[in-house]
């Protein structure tokens, strides 16, 4: 090998999902994320001896809800199958996994990369248990163990490897995440660990049939980590081919700080983990008409309501996408749509200032203080001219702080705009009369004097002057003065 | 006679004529083991009477004492499977078949010897040292639920629960001369029983006659949500099965059972047996299980897989014992792992820990495990088949009956095959029952085992009601 140009990058990711189910995947203890640790906890998800596991219905829900947004196959026989490997944080030296048949199988996703549609293929996604969370506490020398986590279920989803550079990997992450977002199965929220992501990749020569050695990665914590992580493997395995060195088949730990990866352990190390059916769940077999029925009341997914939003609402590609980039914020949008035929000045306001007040906030939609009815009537004051448009956004502030109807605050902040032709013929009078050189100027031709004049007749009206009436009547008073 | 020396099914009559009180019988019970437990070590822990005093206050109908096998657990008791690393764990949670013995009144008077973890078929492997045969006390009483079986056959106890992967309630209940009960699998929710095998296991009772058995199993039957393998079938009251009439039952006889290693008496024993059930107008003809032979190798492949696994959680980090080596030698977390269980766990669990998880080995688990899977398939079908023209199989409880303590310590061969006839019902999921059929020169009970296709346990009661209508044995008295 000496060519950089003749090798090619292959990727492939696993990405585990924690379920937001309400209990956890085999006993009732809350799946709840931030509690007081081990207060969520049970025999059961602590693996005391002579406890048994039940799975969650809802669990199972969910893992096929998943599976067919994967345009997966469901796997009608379900059975589970333990893990077995010794951690602290493991209370049973085994997790309860799925092996050889995982519920969801020879599925795909279609992502865009560079402008260009790619299928990226969905080897098997999986459902199990989480594990707990060991806390090393340096100052006291010693770890704890946090098991309010143990027992969450989780979903497994692990790609193909089809995918052909880190940018890839990053736009099937947020393909696939916006999907699961959709479903309602999950939080997706790296920060809270909801999703997970490890990524493996290997180098070969683009003619080649077979695989290089692949690493694997582990210790990413958001995409752009992920991203970063594949840039520096793909390089660092391009420099050892290239240089005729041979990649050692291991796990690296990605070290953020650094921007770099470190050797954690080689495949000698890898765990036999001893798979076998586990004997305390009784396998199950889904009806095709339960699958069916499932499949019938699966939620609109991403690529359908972009489709929709187009097609439905005449809007842009470019505004179609980016309302459904938050499956609330579509959602806000089709509610808002419902009230007033307004399309295209719901959608400005929606991708425009109002996302630019979630961004500020940091929060989702469905959190502050917006309903669509009040949305649409601040869109409806400042269509008609009650107030500006700067003073619209002002309005929306105060409207998301507290919760109030768009003509409560115009009222109560006095922020009517003055549409009333008397008035503003008064202020003109006024302004024209403090400023008769000006006006003489501008008769002389100097036109770009007028906005001075405009200016200073909304300063008069302490900025609440209708601007486009302003600007008629003095341009009038000019012409026939 | 003595109130202890009393089947269940005796004292509760006179409770409900009000001739003694579930006090009286406590009393009692607890005077016989005082009297005769340093001599039978029957007993690992037993529970004060003010620990019941829920159950002797309350409504329940069945106040009498009862013997729990130390796997299964008891609320704030130590429960340690008679195994060192479980020294000092106190389940915050009670079994399923705990919770409804007490709501019935059922007394919880201690918890009995066993070997470690269920592993064994002499009570021998029990970190507590061994139990003994009250009927020769230099005897085993089998096992490995060696402790209840000593306990009821000792009068100890007026009945009690064990538990059977493998003959562990049959074998000792034939060695102590008492009635034993395997369920079908998923017959009694496991939920608190401490897993051996979770495939194999099932928790039933040792008594003193069959009606106590058919009793004890009305109490303890049942589907349970917190087991998704108990079965959700019906329980019918099983003493309505106990009629006294077996004219036309066809009791088969596999011939695979009656082969070189089973002892004279016992053979001689169960013959005998079988013409009872003849003159009782049963009708017996000879059966074939041909996978019988496999079954031990079978059961010892599955039984350490399922093990393995499930003792893995012992590793000190959260309950029980947990040691450190002063020296690092690998990782901390891994030398706390290792000496743990090298200095918690017997002989006998270390072995089949290593059995099991060589057989889940990559590369081996095809060869091992899954083939073990298949042959315990064509053992079950082998019962499937019989039961289409048979209503029970009749086989001996164990090819000897109890031997020396001490005697196969050091084979584990020869202790594996106390289990040969037992262990096809627990591969198969099927009922079977030990009852006792007589006794060797030496005055060593003999057992006799029924067999029958899945939930029939009502035809094992009822044929073993029938039997032991029929014949005296169950009313002789050990010699203590």
């Amino acid at each position: 090998m000496n060519d950089a140009q003749e090798l090619e990058t292959v990727i492939g990711l696993e990405v585990h999902l924690q379920l937001n189910t309400e209990s956890k995947i085999f006993c009732g203890c809350a799946n709840r994320f931030g509690q007081e640790p081990n207060s969520l906890t049970c025999p059961v998800c602590l693996g005391l001896p002579g406890s048994l596991p039940v799975l969650n219905q809802k669990a199972l829900l969910y893992a096929i809800r998943i599976a067919v947004a994967l345009n997966a196959q469901v796997q009608p026989f379900v059975k589970f199958d333990r893990k077995n490997y010794y951690y602290p944080d493991l209370p049973k030296g085994y997790q309860i996994s799925q092996y050889d048949l995982p519920i969801a199988f020879a599925g795909f996703i279609m992502i865009s990369s560079e402008g260009k549609p790619k299928r990226i293929g969905i080897k098997r996604a999986h459902l199990e248990e989480d594990a707990g969370k060991l806390i090393h506490d340096a100052s006291a020398n010693c770890s704890l163990v946090d098991y309010n986590r143990t027992g969450t279920p989780l979903m497994e989803i692990v790609s193909e490897p089809d995918i052909r550079s880190p940018q890839e990997a990053y736009d099937y992450l947020t393909t696939l995440k916006l999907t699961l977002q959709y479903l309602h199965v999950s939080d997706c929220d790296m920060e809270k660990g909801s999703l997970r992501c490890d990524a493996n990749i290997s180098v070969r020569k683009k003619a080649d049939s077979t695989l290089g050695k692949k690493t694997e990665i582990k210790n990413l914590n958001s995409f752009k980590a992920v991203k970063n992580a594949l840039e520096f493997e793909a390089d660092r395995h391009r420099t050892q081919l290239l240089s005729g060195d041979r990649i050692i088949q291991e796990t690296r730990l990605w070290n953020d700080e650094k921007q770099s990866t470190v050797p954690m352990r080689s495949k000698e190390e890898a765990h036999d983990y001893r798979y076998f059916p586990e004997p305390d769940l009784v396998p199950l077999t889904l009806s095709e008409e339960a699958i069916e029925e499932i499949r019938r009341v699966m939620p609109e997914l991403p690529a359908a309501k972009w489709e929709r939003f187009r097609q439905q609402y005449s809007l842009s590609e470019y505004d179609a996408k980016i309302l459904i980039q938050q499956p609330s914020i579509a959602d806000f949008f089709e509610a808002c749509t419902h009230l007033s035929k307004e399309i295209k000045k719901i959608c400005n306001w929606i991708i425009g200032p109002v996302a630019a007040e979630l961004n500020a906030r940091k929060v989702g939609i469905e959190v502050l203080n917006l309903t669509p009815i009040h949305l649409v009537d601040l869109i409806k004051e400042v269509e008609t001219g009650a107030i500006s448009h700067l003073a619209g956004k002002d309005v929306l502030k105060m409207m998301l702080d507290t919760g109030k109807a768009p003509a409560t605050i115009i009222e109560e902040e006095g922020l009517a705009q003055v549409s009333n032709s008397d008035e503003l013929e008064k202020i003109v009078s006024a302004v024209f009369n403090e400023n008769s050189k000006v006006v003489a100027q501008i008769k002389e031709g100097k036109e770009t004097a007028m906005g001075f004049l405009v200016g200073q007749a909304m300063k008069q009206a302490q900025g609440k002057a209708n601007p486009k009436m302003l600007a008629e009547i003095i341009k009038r008073r000019i012409t026939d003065a | 006679m003595n109130l202890f020396a009393q089947s269940a099914h005796e004292l509760l009559d006179q409770i409900r004529s009000r001739a003694i009180s579930p006090e009286d019988i406590d009393d009692s019970v607890r005077g016989r083991i005082a009297a005769v437990d340093g001599r039978i070590k029957a007993y690992v822990r037993l529970r004060d009477r003010e620990k019941n005093s829920a159950s002797l206050q309350g409504n329940g109908s069945f106040k009498v004492p009862i013997a729990i096998k130390d796997n299964i657990c008891v609320k704030g008791e130590e429960t340690t499977c008679s195994s060192k690393i479980l020294q000092g764990f106190k389940p915050p949670y009670s079994a399923t078949v705990i919770s409804k013995l007490q709501e019935k009144g059922a007394i919880v008077i201690g918890q009995t010897n066993m070997d470690e973890f269920a592993f064994g078929s002499s009570t021998e492997n029990s970190a507590f040292g061994p139990s003994r045969n009250p009927w020769n006390t230099d005897c085993v009483p089998g096992g490995s639920s060696g402790g209840s079986a000593a306990a009821v056959a000792a009068h100890e106890a007026i009945w009690a629960l064990g538990s059977d992967t493998g003959g562990s309630i049959r074998q000792p209940a034939s060695f102590c001369g008492i009635v034993g009960l395997k369920p079908t699998y998923g017959r009694v929710s496991r939920y608190g029983l401490i897993a051996f095998a979770s495939s194999l296991d099932q928790i039933g009772p040792l008594t003193k006659d069959v009606t106590d058995c058919a009793l004890l199993l009305n109490l303890i039957a049942g589907h349970d949500e917190m087991d998704s393998t108990s079965a959700n079938v019906a329980v019918p009251d099983y003493t309505q099965f106990l009629t006294n009439d077996v004219k036309g039952l066809k009791i088969g006889i596999p011939k695979e059972y009656f082969i070189e290693g089973l002892d004279a008496p016992v053979r001689q024993a169960v013959n005998e047996a079988v013409e009872e059930f003849k003159k009782a107008g049963a009708t017996v003809k000879e059966v074939s299980l041909p996978h019988t032979e496999y079954a031990v190798a079978t059961y010892y492949i599955v039984a350490t897989a399922e093990a393995s696994s499930n003792l893995a959680r012992f590793d000190g980090i959260q309950y029980g014992l947990r040691e450190q080596p002063k020296t690092v030698r690998k990782t901390p977390i891994i030398d706390l792992y290792e000496e743990t269980r090298d200095r918690g766990f017997g002989w006998e669990a270390k072995r089949r820990i290593m059995l099991g998880t060589y057989s889940l080995s990559s590369g081996y688990y095809d060869a091992y495990y899954l083939r073990g899977q298949k042959v315990r398939t064509l053992i079950k079908q082998d019962f499937d088949e019989a039961f289409q023209e048979f209503d029970t199989v009749l086989t001996p409880t164990s090819p000897t009956t109890a031997f020396r303590i001490g005697e196969k310590a050091a084979d584990p061969l020869s202790m594996y095959l106390s289990d040969i006839y037992t262990i096809s019902a627990n591969l198969a999921g099927i009922p079977a029952i030990s009852i006792p059929c007589g006794f060797s020169r030496e005055r060593l009970p003999i057992g006799l085992q029924l067999l029958a296709k899945p939930f029939a346990e009502d035809m094992l009661l009822r044929l073993a009601f029938a039997y032991e209508q029929r014949t005296p044995w169950h009313k002789e008295s050990v010699p203590l």
